[in-house]
């Protein structure tokens, strides 16, 4: 009798504990580092950390991120379009199959009307859903799209302006929200973004300005393996570190992003689990290449490069950073194989100088813009100021302009041939770069086409050898091929010191241990779907 | 008095115009510009010419200037280029958020500043005039912000008696009168009642002081009164000194509340004004800046209204 009643019980409670997970995963209290929520209309402002919580999680893109594995590089794979490719003979016009039954979070259809809406949202100032705030951040993420039409319910066409093999990583960062939804709300975007709709595996339940975002599980959802294991997500915006730090070890928080390096070590002690991964991100100094810069010379970049006491620099981070030996970290899928090893050597460096004609009377004077904070920028004014004493300490005259991150930032829309970078008498830059694709990470940043205001070529680097096998990346439609037209280009700017490389940002982020789950992607992106509360 | 109030009214309107000015001025002298906040650093040329027409910022600064003065003088202080939001709608929940603060700071500075003023006034003691004097010299120099810090990690993370950061708990939407939502105070409340409370009891002190001096208190205990009615007497004395600072002081609690509301993530004018300034957010700097600029000036007025009301001697000039 009692055996029975106690196999009864046992099997209750392993039932109870199976479907534990399954029914309710918990709530998780996110500090961002973001000022205010991100836009959550469908196109995220905030940079990258407002597509990491108010894009990827409300919404889908055509071409999604797979953002399940820590060990390797994410890369894209189908979302909202299950295949792509470009027609045979014409490839600037590019087929997207569509996913069929996929519904938005409000219930209506996606399918090809969807997408020509939502393009015409961001491209069209014609339409009626025309959308200035969504256009200006996404328009520069998509440089070649120039047309799009809807081909059958579940097909869609769209056009390039160039032969661009990358343009699928284009079109994931655009994201579609419901037209349903937009005419529910009376037309007017400031009403939905406090009640966006999109296709995504989270539904937003609530949006309180400068307060909070609260997110859901969408049962809905298209990709089964993906809906969430949590109940809810909430995320607070909380521009300060300290208060990030206190709120997560007060347990009011439950995951911070962005800790302050020196606050780790008390996180750890606090019990918190500190969760880092490499990811393509750069921290470097883009030099002017414009005649009369010193930079113009390859022994006076090389020297520089050989000056920097990165593993100094990484204690001083309390090791939240990886020694830069390239514009991307070794092992990475475009790394390829330069024969320039990035290294301290001091020794070296000054030979160099002296072989370029410097000494202590007649020092190369450099003189770069630099940011006070700002978004990827790590601890800039520290950083710095460490560089410059391993630059001078090699020969070098190195000062700063330094200036508030907008203001940085504005500095950059303009060349270095500019007014306000010849005013300043600037000759290098310091602003963090995301490598997330081809084009961010190399096209935008070295091809001689595109100097401001096209592009990010701050210096004006031209060199027509190098545009040459950037364009054949471009060109490049094989998997295989393209990562070795990018892994050629990645060796030729290594070996030509074209920047100097110093740090890749080791994307600290501090949780609770009762988060479990999240693993932690190379990517600007993560995936919550899989995290849950234990 | 009414006509004196409307007076004082009247003046307000030249010195508004000037703030408006001022603020409109200031914001667009920074470096970086507003535009570059909203775009990505590479954006093309193209999208940047097209939001500048679009928020109009294309046109001479001069045309700006007054387009934004006759969209606000009709009550309506334009659009957030950051959120899209009204900005009357934003400034004005954001000012409710930090006058919550604001007046909890204003009375406890008050409050213990006339306790601790008067105690250092009458003490025989020279110990507690200068304990007392301690705390007003902590007060006026130890940074509010780093109080604020030091705050949350001993009574949130290390006692965890009190909340660290936001408004109220988890679930709540805006400020409600109830045990969580003043849990979530406590720790602002008091950083930012520190600075005021130096000043406070500085001025208290001084001026309690002051007065015990002179020959009408040296009468009254003449005509046999006892000490609590003499100190009646003395604080109906000093009151007008201590509302004139503590007019400022509350100002200055609605105005410069950047850091601690920054630090305690608490969603008021401060924290907005820190978002704004991040995003070059030109309709809420200057719609924060204003208000803020208008409540200093209408708060003074109302201060100065209760000191000719306290003290008839002020002449209503």
């Amino acid at each position: 009798m009692f055996q029975r009643l106690r196999v009864a019980v046992a099997s209750l409670g392993l039932l109870a504990m199976s479907a534990v997970p399954a029914l309710s995963q918990g709530t998780l209290r996110i500090g961002m580092t973001a000022a205010d929520i991100p836009l959550t209309t469908g196109q995220p402002d905030q940079g990258f950390e407002g597509y990491r919580f108010a894009g990827y999680t409300i919404y889908d893109a055509l071409v999604n991120w797979d953002l399940s594995k820590a060990d390797t590089i994410a890369d894209i794979r189908p979302g909202l379009a299950t295949e792509w490719k470009p027609v045979d003979g014409d490839p600037k016009r590019w087929i997207f199959k569509l996913r069929e039954g996929v519904k938005f979070q409000d219930g209506t259809d996606f399918d090809a009307d969807a997408v020509i809406w939502n393009l015409d949202k961001i491209l069209n100032d014609k339409s009626p859903q025309f959308d200035t705030k969504q256009m200006a951040q996404v328009r520069a993420r998509i440089p070649t799209l120039v047309g799009y039409k809807k081909i059958d319910k579940y097909t869609v066409e769209l056009t390039t302006r160039i032969v661009n093999a990358l343009f699928p990583y284009d079109m994931s960062y655009v994201f579609y929200s419901s037209p349903a939804n937009w005419e529910a709300q009376g037309r007017d975007w400031s009403k939905v973004a406090l009640h966006p709709i999109g296709t995504g595996p989270f539904k937003v339940d609530r949006v309180v300005p400068r307060e909070r975002l609260e997110l859901s599980r969408f049962d809905g959802y298209w990709d089964k393996a993906r809906v969430p294991k949590l109940d809810k997500v909430i995320l607070f915006p909380m521009p300060e570190a300290a208060t990030r730090t206190a709120a997560l070890l007060a347990g009011q928080i439950d995951w911070i992003e962005v800790p302050a390096p020196d606050a780790i070590p008390r996180l750890k002690q606090g019990g918190m689990t500190i969760v880092t991964n490499k990811y393509p991100h750069n921290w470097a100094y883009q030099p002017s290449m414009v005649d009369g810069s010193p930079w113009t010379d390859i022994r006076v970049r090389k020297a520089a490069n050989l000056a920097i006491d990165r593993a100094g620099l990484a204690k001083l981070l309390g090791g939240m950073m990886v020694e830069a030996k390239g514009h991307v970290y070794p092992g990475h899928p475009w790394f390829g194989h330069p024969t320039f090893d990035i290294k301290y050597d001091p020794e070296q460096a000054k030979k160099l100088l002296k072989e370029a004609g410097y000494g202590p009377n007649k020092k190369p004077k450099i003189k770069i813009a630099i940011s006070t904070s700002g978004s990827g920028q790590m601890l800039p004014l520290p950083m710095n100021e460490y560089v410059q004493e391993n630059l001078n300490a090699v020969g070098f005259d190195c000062q700063f302009e330094v200036m508030e991150w907008n203001a940085l930032v504005t500095f950059s829309f303009h060349p270095v041939t500019g007014e306000a970078a010849q005013k300043a008498g600037v000759n290098a830059i310091n602003i963090s770069r995301a490598l997330v694709d081809p084009y961010s990470g190399f096209t935008r940043l070295m091809h001689s086409n595109y100097v401001p205001p096209v592009g990010a070529n701050w210096g004006i680097l031209k060199d027509p050898k190098l545009d040459a096998m950037i364009e054949k990346v471009h060109t490049s439609f094989d998997k295989a091929e393209q990562t070795k037209a990018m892994q050629d280009v990645h060796s030729y700017v290594v070996d030509q010191a074209y920047w100097v490389w110093i740090a890749h940002d080791l994307n600290p982020r501090a949780m609770n241990p009762k988060v479990k789950g999240f693993v932690q992607a190379q990517s600007w992106f993560q995936d919550l779907t899989p995290v849950y509360m234990q | 008095m009414l006509l004196y109030a409307l007076r004082r009214l009247i003046y307000l309107v030249p010195v508004a115009f000037g703030v408006s000015l001022l603020v409109f001025a200031l914001v667009h002298l920074a470096p970086g510009d507003a535009i570059s906040a909203i775009v990505p650093p590479d954006a093309p040329q193209e999208v940047v010419d097209k939001i500048k027409t679009y928020y109009g910022f294309d046109k001479p600064l001069p045309v700006q200037y007054f387009r934004w003065l006759a969209v606000t003088l009709s009550g309506d202080f334009g659009t957030s280029i950051g959120t899209g939001r009204p900005v009357a709608e934003e400034v004005g929940t954001a000012f409710v958020n930090t006058l919550i603060l604001a007046v909890g700071a204003t009375f406890l500075s008050f409050f213990l500043a006339i306790i601790l003023g008067t105690a250092a006034a009458y003490a025989k003691s020279r110990t507690i005039d200068r304990c007392v004097t301690s705390i007003a010299l902590a007060g006026v120099s130890v940074p509010h912000f780093w109080l604020a810090i030091v705050l949350v990690i001993f009574f949130s993370v290390e006692l965890g008696w009190l909340p660290p950061m936001g408004l109220g708990p988890d679930n709540a939407t805006g400020w409600h009168l109830d045990r969580a939502h003043l849990a979530h105070m406590v720790l602002p409340t008091i950083a930012l009642s520190v600075i005021p409370l130096g000043v406070m009891t500085r001025t208290v002190r001084s001026t309690i002081k002051e007065i015990l001096n002179m020959e009408f208190v040296t009468a009254l205990q003449a005509k046999g009164m006892n000490d609590r009615q003499i100190l009646i007497h003395v604080l109906k004395n000093a009151a007008p000194t201590c509302l004139a600072v503590m007019g400022l002081q509350a100002g200055n609690l609605i105005g410069g509340s950047i850091l601690i509301e920054t630090v305690f993530a608490w969603p008021g004018t401060g924290f907005l004004l820190n978002s704004a300034i991040f995003r070059r957010d030109l309709p809420i700097l200057q719609g924060t800046t204003l208000v803020l600029a208008f409540f200093f000036m209408m708060l003074n007025l109302i201060v100065d209204v209760i000191q000719t009301t306290v003290d008839p001697r002020i002449k209503r000039t």
